[in-house]
């Protein structure tokens, strides 16, 4: 807490938890979380970003590696000892304890003689003034979720954990708690390390995001860069939808001074951008984000030069409001996904219609084909 | 109409027994101090709401009452701690152990009383390994003893009451959400800290409860004073016990038995309404 002007980031050095029983949550991982930033650790349950974060805290210990605050070694360290805090999953509020004092808790644990002043600016900055003599029951499940951000908060811990702390409040409390999180964290300042498996709320907040399937970091960037550039079948399927379609590298090429990766497609050659090809060999999964895919009355131009395909059918519709949502059956008989934006251009296309689809080269992916083309569908 | 009498009806049993059972006699029993002292079989025992009886009982027999309230009060404490502790191992470390450990805490219940308070004469009699063991360690002179003294008493107290308080307290432990002592952890509380502001204020309910089930009782239990404890000790239920079945002394007997109730009944609310302002809430 003394060395605020060095770097004091958040980094963990392969570390790794392995269970007495054998089970291993976390394999060999390394994390670095810029201080200041809003980090994200995505994943479906099970996949050790909760193990992470304990490991972070202090209420698990890694089987191997190093946890580091700055230049500080904080592997071994007590939880009470660490300038660390925690916003719990189920907030574990002091049932027997006024809002104040709960959020006064660890001000008196350190000594602070007079808490006063800046419980009553915390319970300010939570818009929870008014409830400040009341016990954590009489709250409701928002208000409950601001008084453990409140608790946490109030210490100025040097990373402050987030265990899904949204999950038990209902959507709309939830998307506005998402924007109110995000404020606060610009506000302070603090390097906040959240872990949820909603991909919509790690998106809307984190800077950086970490992916994590079973005990891995599957891809770690901006939320723009996982969900535009996946790296593997699991990424992109777990963070919003992907078409995933089978086809055969060619090889390298140089398409208008740019490099690309040619495949054959079902007999059509599509061309992808070298930085997104994340297989150059062999066979390949062509990916594509179904709000990147444009349908078309079959003949009618599409306003999208690149990968053209003919010869599909509309096999459902469903008309959401703000887009339509088309499920495909292509000429080689996969049904792929495309969102249309709902811009009155053109009215709802029924089932059975035929139709021809396009999408730009540079939306496109390419993953190894190797990789199960379903993993984390399912998780969602 | 039926429907809404139902809940009295089925109070109705209860309300029964207790009005048979508890009304009558403590009714009965408040008459009995009030009568005449100087009744007798033979002359017959006339309620002449003699009130000098309470000072006359209270001037003969309060140091055995104070006695009492004074053992039960070293028992309870020694209960509480001794419970707490064995309550906070069964819920927190026996792990799988759990049902037997407290099978064990109930097993001495399958043997009467009086055996189990009598067998405490081999424990701590003067040719025991206890007083061999404290005087082969200097804590107690050669010719020293514990049975037949007020720690043999307490020691009795304490054993037989220490199950009554350590399954309220366990129940309060065991309902302790152990996410909260990991919270307190995380904000700063030393294991220690984290026991004396969150697990223990939140197990006060069972903290209560154990108290209330071991002081009770102990105040007016004879049996350990007259089994372990010195003839020259006499406590207040053993008075109470003799004066009714011995000197068929009614007045006096009736008097103690309803100040002793009174003494009880009073400290039971001073130490609930303590409890409960400051840390049930």
């Amino acid at each position: 807490m003394s060395q605020a002007s060095d770097n004091r980031e958040l980094r963990l050095t392969q570390v790794e938890k392995t269970y007495a029983n054998g089970f291993t949550a976390v394999q060999p991982l390394d994390l670095v979380v810029p201080q200041g930033s809003f980090f994200a650790l995505l994943g479906p349950s099970g996949c050790g970003k909760t193990t992470t974060l304990r490991m972070v805290a202090g209420l698990e210990i890694p089987t191997a590696g190093t946890v580091r605050i700055g230049e500080s070694d904080i592997t071994y360290e007590k939880p009470y000892k660490r300038p660390v805090n925690t916003v719990f999953q189920n907030y574990a509020l002091f049932p027997h304890l006024t809002i104040a004092d709960n959020v006064a808790f660890g001000l008196r644990r350190r000594g602070v003689k007079n808490t006063a002043e800046q419980v009553a600016q915390m319970l300010d900055l939570v818009e929870l003034t008014t409830q400040a003599n009341k016990k954590p029951a009489q709250l409701s499940g928002g208000q409950q979720q601001r008084v453990a951000l409140a608790r946490a908060l109030i210490n100025q811990p040097e990373v402050l954990l987030l265990d899904e702390p949204l999950g038990a409040l209902d959507l709309k409390l939830r998307r506005a708690m998402q924007l109110e999180l995000k404020r606060i964290q610009t506000e302070v300042g603090l390097t906040f390390v959240h872990v949820t498996h909603d991909q919509e709320e790690a998106m809307t907040m984190a800077d950086t995001i970490a992916v994590m399937n079973a005990g891995r970091v599957e891809q770690m960037g901006s939320p723009e860069e996982l969900y535009e550039n996946p790296r593997t079948t699991f990424v992109a399927n777990f963070l919003g939808q992907s078409n995933l379609i089978k086809g055969s590298i060619i090889g390298k090429d140089t398409l208008a001074g740019a490099s690309v990766v040619k495949v054959d497609m079902e007999g059509t050659i599509v061309s992808i951008p070298e930085e997104r090809a994340h297989a150059i060999t062999g066979a390949g999964w062509v990916g594509i984000r179904p709000e990147k895919v444009l349908v078309a009355p079959a003949g009618e131009n599409i306003d999208a030069p690149g990968s053209h395909f003919t010869g599909a059918t509309i096999v459902s519709t469903s008309f959401i409001g703000v887009s339509t949502q088309y499920v495909l059956r292509t000429a080689w008989g996969q049904e792929i996904a495309a969102f249309e934006q709902n811009t009155g251009a053109r009215g709802v296309m029924p089932p059975g219609t035929a139709v021809d689809f396009s999408w730009r080269p540079e939306f496109a992916f390419l993953l190894d084909a190797s990789q199960d083309a379903s993993a984390g569908i399912e998780e969602h | 109409m039926r429907s809404r009498m139902l809940p009295y009806w089925l109070l109705l049993p209860a309300a029964l027994w207790l009005f048979l059972f508890f009304l009558i006699p403590f009714l009965s029993l408040v008459a009995t101090s009030l009568y005449d002292p100087d009744g007798s079989v033979l002359t017959g025992y006339h309620v002449t709401w003699h009130f000098a009886n309470f000072p006359d009982a209270i001037k003969a027999y309060g140091p055995h009452l104070w006695r009492s309230v004074w053992w039960a009060l070293i028992a309870t404490a020694l209960c509480l701690v001794f419970g707490y502790i064995l309550a906070y191992t069964i819920a927190f470390k026996t792990g799988r152990w759990k049902n037997l450990v407290l099978v064990m805490v109930v097993a001495p219940f399958f043997t009467s009383f009086l055996i189990r308070t009598d067998a405490w004469k081999l424990i701590l009699g003067d040719h025991g390994w206890v007083v061999h063991a404290l005087q082969s360690v200097h804590l107690l002179s050669q010719d020293g003893r514990i049975l037949a003294t007020p720690v043999a008493a307490i020691a009795g107290l304490t054993y037989n009451y220490l199950p009554f308080a350590i399954l309220p307290l366990y129940t309060s432990i065991e309902k302790v959400d152990r996410r909260l002592i990991e919270a307190a952890g995380d904000l700063y509380a030393s294991p220690f800290r984290a026991f004396l502001n969150v697990t223990l204020p939140l197990t006060m309910p069972g903290v209560v409860g154990a108290s209330l089930l071991t002081f009770i009782p102990a105040v007016g239990d004879y049996i350990n004073a007259q089994l372990l404890g010195s003839t020259n000790d006499r406590v207040i239920g053993a008075d109470i016990q003799s004066l009714f079945t011995t000197t068929q002394d009614y007045a006096a007997a009736g008097a103690l038995s309803v100040t002793l109730l009174v003494v009880v009944l009073a400290a039971t609310l001073i130490y609930v309404r303590k409890a409960g302002t400051e840390e049930l809430l």
